[in-house]
């Protein structure tokens, strides 16, 4: 019997590869969780971009009792000026503060950018050597993040928002810690 | 036109691939010897951006940003393990190409002992059954060995004759 | 209108296809000769339509014809031709097609040479192979179509990746594909096999050509496209662990074991279950690899967020293939008796252990390379699998493997004596210690693993020319006698022999590229030097020009050794004007201890650039061994044993390749 067995065992091995493979397909392996989810969000100061208005914000801007959105974007990103006008509604709404951290970009065109598209942002920080942005485990811009307001990080969104991913997963996530 | 997408998005991450430019004069630490831990430990972070390369073979502009961190936490005076938990800390386990030993890599890590073991069993379990009382060797099933070809079609007479000619052959 | 004759040859194809998967089957079971002679003609039909399938798109191709969508987003006018023309299987549909090409054209040439098969084996494995074809014929049709039209006609293409502009990865694909498919061949041999509950001595010959055939075509594709690595990213490296190459690796390790265990099938008259098995791993695994690497699965996967009909098509014909056979292997594999007898010590043992090691070994791989996907699925988080990962697995196991390859061939079938084995291989030991002494004085900063290295390519290498010389009786009988024996050594003799040792002298070479490599990163301004293990290497400058459909920046290294000139060597870096992306061209001297390997890189601010100077030890020693072990694979197939298959009139290597027939 036992050599029977041993004659079933590949198909048996196969079929049970076969129903990981399925599953797979369904994952996309271009998306990384954040290793910092539920993780309080790193130290971090930074000035506002040279040449440009506001102060800039730290983490401790950050930990003042709301909830609050983070965005890494840059002028150099493509997918960002898609995502712009989203960024902005949710600006608009006004539920969560909006800070943007302007990763890796060289002033003046961060600022024609945003004169162009318009500055939907409550501070921006401007992240020139990309260091705070490796703090954040940033690896691809836009990213968003949603934090609470302990100052921890709650959520991570990678790419581009849309409306789909505002309606179904952002808002929601802001709603709720905000309760 | 979603095709036409397709390909364009297919085109994109086939560019993320492209030469490699790694490492740079300006990065390189004087100290070799501080150089060669970071050159090592570099060959362990996977460059996020590219998949599949370490950030020591990436020219990805994260890549060497990691680089640049890694020398500089060593210059600090950080251990090596330490310089990995940092950037571990940052971006997950993914980031390292030798996955840590721990349960979600418990099955990838023991998975190739376990294929030997079985290997060895089955090696092993095959020779028994053929053994004899005389040290030789018979099928264990002696009912399948007193009629070999009951269990399949028997040779024709010209199959026959044809299995002898390769026989002669080997023999030549 | 061309794009038209391709796309309907193509669905005539299929047709064929299903009649020859059908009829011939039934034919066979029920005694019909009539019905199992259509299997032949069938084969021959399919070939033809897809030889004009394939002429059809080669020649848009050529002309240009961007109103075809494939043509569009991998060819450019300014392209020359040889890129035109590797244009076509550049990309995941032009591939497929080239993959059934080859699939109908190993098909045909059973049909053609295998007029000595016993014919309801021969119905029965075409009517396999046609299963095949029906499966891909169909995801090409319904989700790959290369000859899609697009509307409106754009003006020019989009160019193919400049990285595949390189004559080495033009032939790379085509290579790597006649050994995946090869594989098919032993496959559909294995089926007809089960269906017919027979495997005999005969049975292992009859496909034992094939899966030489495959097997050295595979060995030369995954060696080409090692070297392109080598020559053309830039760093020196040439084995990466990556998913792409582990795919092509995979179905090489279980190939390499089918063609050892054949030989016990065929010699001893046992191992049949388990060679039946390695068939189908072996072409389970090409499938695997050819898909996974294709769609992309691993690497990235938004074709299949956007196209999710190609991977679920994908998985059905995984399932359909591979879950099939393997259901069929259960079903009927008990029934294969073998007859042979062994001890756990002899020829036979040795070489079930080497296939307990390749096994695991290709296992290994398999799950390192899918681990993280198989991970993702449960949710158990992402993580990465690399280079580390698989040395520290691989490594150990190919070890006592390498021991075992220069005393497996020493053993006598059924029974042997370890110890007098080994006492034959005394002086293979001590050129072992040797070579493991000079090594470590000679490098003694480097890795032990540098060491081992050397010693075991040593030890099989000085292990095989022992059994040469026990085989011809050197210095036992008078000399003219070891010589008589040496002639008439059959080719297959002389396949295992030349094999093992093209094995020993590429072990040498990896192990020196791998663990003494020097390298070297600067920025030179022109008229400096820098030393590199020894080798005084002189910038002279750049110059600039234009290349067909890129521009050039060449720089010119001067080398010498001790005030010496050696060689002058140019490094060049492209930048193709379609894409603007940059390619690199080593400049590489070969010489027997290792190659100068110089880039260049960007100019910097300051008038210098960024140089990368290497000195890659014994690099050459791994190519020269790959070839001999292609070799010495191709000599093996030229023995007459394996003539059966043919009629005498043809060289067996014909009918691997009867291209032109």
């Amino acid at each position: 019997m036992q050599s029977r067995f041993l004659y079933i065992l590949p198909v048996l091995v196969f079929l049970v590869m076969a129903i990981y493979f399925a599953v797979g397909l369904t994952k996309d392996p271009k998306i990384l969780p954040s290793a910092l989810i539920d993780k309080p969000v790193p130290e971090f100061s930074l000035p506002a971009i040279e040449g440009g208005y506001g102060k800039g914000f730290t983490s401790e801007d950050l930990k003042k009792g709301k909830v609050s959105v983070l965005n890494v974007f840059a002028s150099w990103c493509i997918p960002c000026r898609a995502e712009h006008p989203f960024i902005t509604r949710l600006a608009e709404m006004k539920i969560a503060p909006v800070y943007g951290l302007n990763y890796k970009d060289k002033a003046a065109e961060a600022l024609r950018w945003l004169k162009e598209l318009g500055d939907p942002y409550f501070a921006i920080g401007a992240d020139t050597k990309g260091r705070v942005g490796i703090d954040w485990g940033v690896y691809g811009v836009p990213e968003t993040f949603i934090i609470d307001g302990r100052g921890k990080i709650r959520y991570k969104h990678v790419g581009p928002l849309n409306q789909e991913a505002l309606d179904e997963k952002i808002l929601p996530v802001i709603r709720k810690l905000s309760k | 036109m979603n095709r036409i997408w397709i390909h364009l998005i297919a085109a994109a991450i086939l560019a993320s691939s492209a030469p490699a430019w790694a490492v740079n004069p300006d990065e390189v630490l004087s100290d070799p010897l501080l150089e060669l831990r970071a050159r090592e430990i570099s060959k362990g972070l996977r460059c996020l951006v590219c998949q599949n390369q370490s950030i020591d073979d990436s020219d990805a502009d994260l890549a060497k940003d990691l680089r640049v961190l890694v020398r500089e936490r060593l210059v600090a005076g950080d251990s090596d393990s330490t310089v990995l938990e940092y950037v571990v800390s940052r971006y997950g386990d993914f980031v390292l190409l030798k996955p840590p030993f721990k349960g979600a890599t418990l099955v990838l890590w023991l998975g190739p002992l376990v294929f030997v073991g079985f290997g060895l069993f089955a090696m092993i379990s095959f020779m028994r059954r053929r053994r004899t009382a005389d040290g030789f060797i018979a099928p264990a099933d002696s009912k399948a060995a007193s009629r070999p070809s009951s269990s399949h079609a028997p040779l024709t007479a010209d199959e026959q004759r044809r299995i002898k000619e390769l026989l002669r052959d080997d023999h030549a | 209108m061309t794009a038209e004759i391709g796309h309907f040859a193509l669905i005539l194809a299929l047709l064929v296809a299903v009649v020859q998967a059908t009829v011939p089957l039934i034919g066979a079971h029920k005694g019909r000769q009539a019905w199992m002679a259509v299997a032949r003609p069938a084969a021959i039909t399919q070939f033809g339509l897809l030889a004009v399938a394939f002429g059809c798109l080669m020649q848009l191709y050529i002309t240009s014809d961007f109103s075809v969508l494939n043509v569009v987003m991998n060819s450019h006018t300014d392209k020359p031709l040889l890129y035109k023309i590797a244009g076509v299987w550049g990309n995941h549909e032009g591939s497929l097609l080239l993959w059934v090409l080859i699939l109908s054209l190993f098909g045909s040439a059973v049909a053609v040479f295998g007029a000595n098969l016993p014919p309801g084996l021969r119905a029965r494995a075409l009517a396999v192979q046609a299963m095949i074809a029906v499966g891909f014929y169909l995801f090409m049709l319904l989700t790959s179509n290369p000859f899609e039209r697009v509307f409106p006609v754009p003006i020019n293409g989009r160019d193919l990746n400049p990285l595949l502009q390189d004559p080495g990865l033009a032939i790379h694909p085509p290579m790597l594909y006649l050994g995946y498919v090869g594989f098919s061949m032993a496959f559909s041999f294995a089926i007809a096999a089960l269906i017919e509950g027979r495997v005999d001595a005969a049975w292992a010959r009859w496909v034992r050509p094939w899966t030489l055939a495959a097997w050295c075509f595979l060995t030369g594709g995954i060696a080409l496209g090692s070297w392109w690595a080598y020559y053309e990213l830039g760093w020196g490296g040439w084995w990466f662990w990556d998913p792409v190459e582990n795919a092509s690796f995979m179905p090489w390790l279980a190939g390499t074991a089918l063609l050892h265990s054949s030989t016990v099938v065929e010699k001893r008259d046992t191992l049949k279950g388990w060679t039946i098995l390695l068939a189908i791993i072996a072409f389970s695994l090409s499938l695997l690899g050819t898909f996974l690497v294709r769609s992309g699965v691993l690497t990235s996967v938004h074709a299949f967020a956007t196209d999710p009909a190609r991977g679920v098509f994908i998985l059905g014909l995984l399932i359909v293939v591979i879950g099939g056979s393997l259901a069929l292997f259960a079903w009927r594999g008990p029934a294969l008796v073998s007859t042979g007898l062994f001890k756990p010590v002899s020829r036979e043992g040795a070489l079930l252990f080497n296939n307990l090691v390749l096994a695991t070994a290709a296992a290994a791989v398999l799950l390192g390379t899918l681990y993280p996907l198989l991970l993702d699925a449960i949710g158990g988080g992402k993580v990465s699998v690399g280079p580390p990962f698989f040395n520290t697995v691989f490594i150990p196991l190919m070890i006592p493997m390498i021991i075992a390859m220069a005393i497996g061939p020493i053993l006598s079938w059924k029974r042997a004596d370890l110890m007098t084995a080994v006492n034959k291989l005394w002086l293979a030991l001590l050129a072992a210690l040797v070579a493991m002494a000079v090594v470590s004085v000679l490098r003694s900063e480097g890795p032990l693993l540098g060491i081992i290295g050397i010693g075991l390519a040593a030890w099989l290498g000085a292990g095989t020319l022992i059994e040469l010389t026990g085989r011809i009786r050197l210095f036992r009988a008078p000399l003219g006698e070891s010589l008589g024996r040496l002639r008439g050594m059959p080719r297959a003799a002389w396949g295992m022999t030349l094999g093992h040792l093209g094995l020993a002298i590429a072990i040498a070479g990896m192990t020196g590229a791998g663990a003494w490599k020097v390298e070297s990163i600067q920025s030179m301004k022109p008229g400096e030097t820098v030393q590199v293990a020894g080798y005084d290497f002189a910038f002279e400058g750049v110059k600039s020009s234009q290349g067909p459909n890129y521009s050039i920046v060449e720089g010119t290294f001067n080398v010498t050794q001790n005030g010496k000139p050696v060689v002058t060597l140019n490094a060049e870096k492209r930048v193709y004007n379609v894409s603007s992306r940059p390619t690199t061209e080593a400049g590489i001297h070969t010489m027997f201890t290792g190659d100068l390997y110089a880039v260049i890189g960007d100019e910097e601010d300051n008038g210098g650039y960024v140089t990368r100077l290497y000195f890659n030890p014994l690099v050459v020693w791994m190519w020269a061994g790959v070839l001999l072990m292609m070799f010495a694979g191709t000599l093996s197939l030229t023995d007459r044993r394996h003539r059966v298959g043919a009629p005498k009139k043809h060289q067996p290597s014909a009918a691997t390749a009867p291209a032109g027939a």
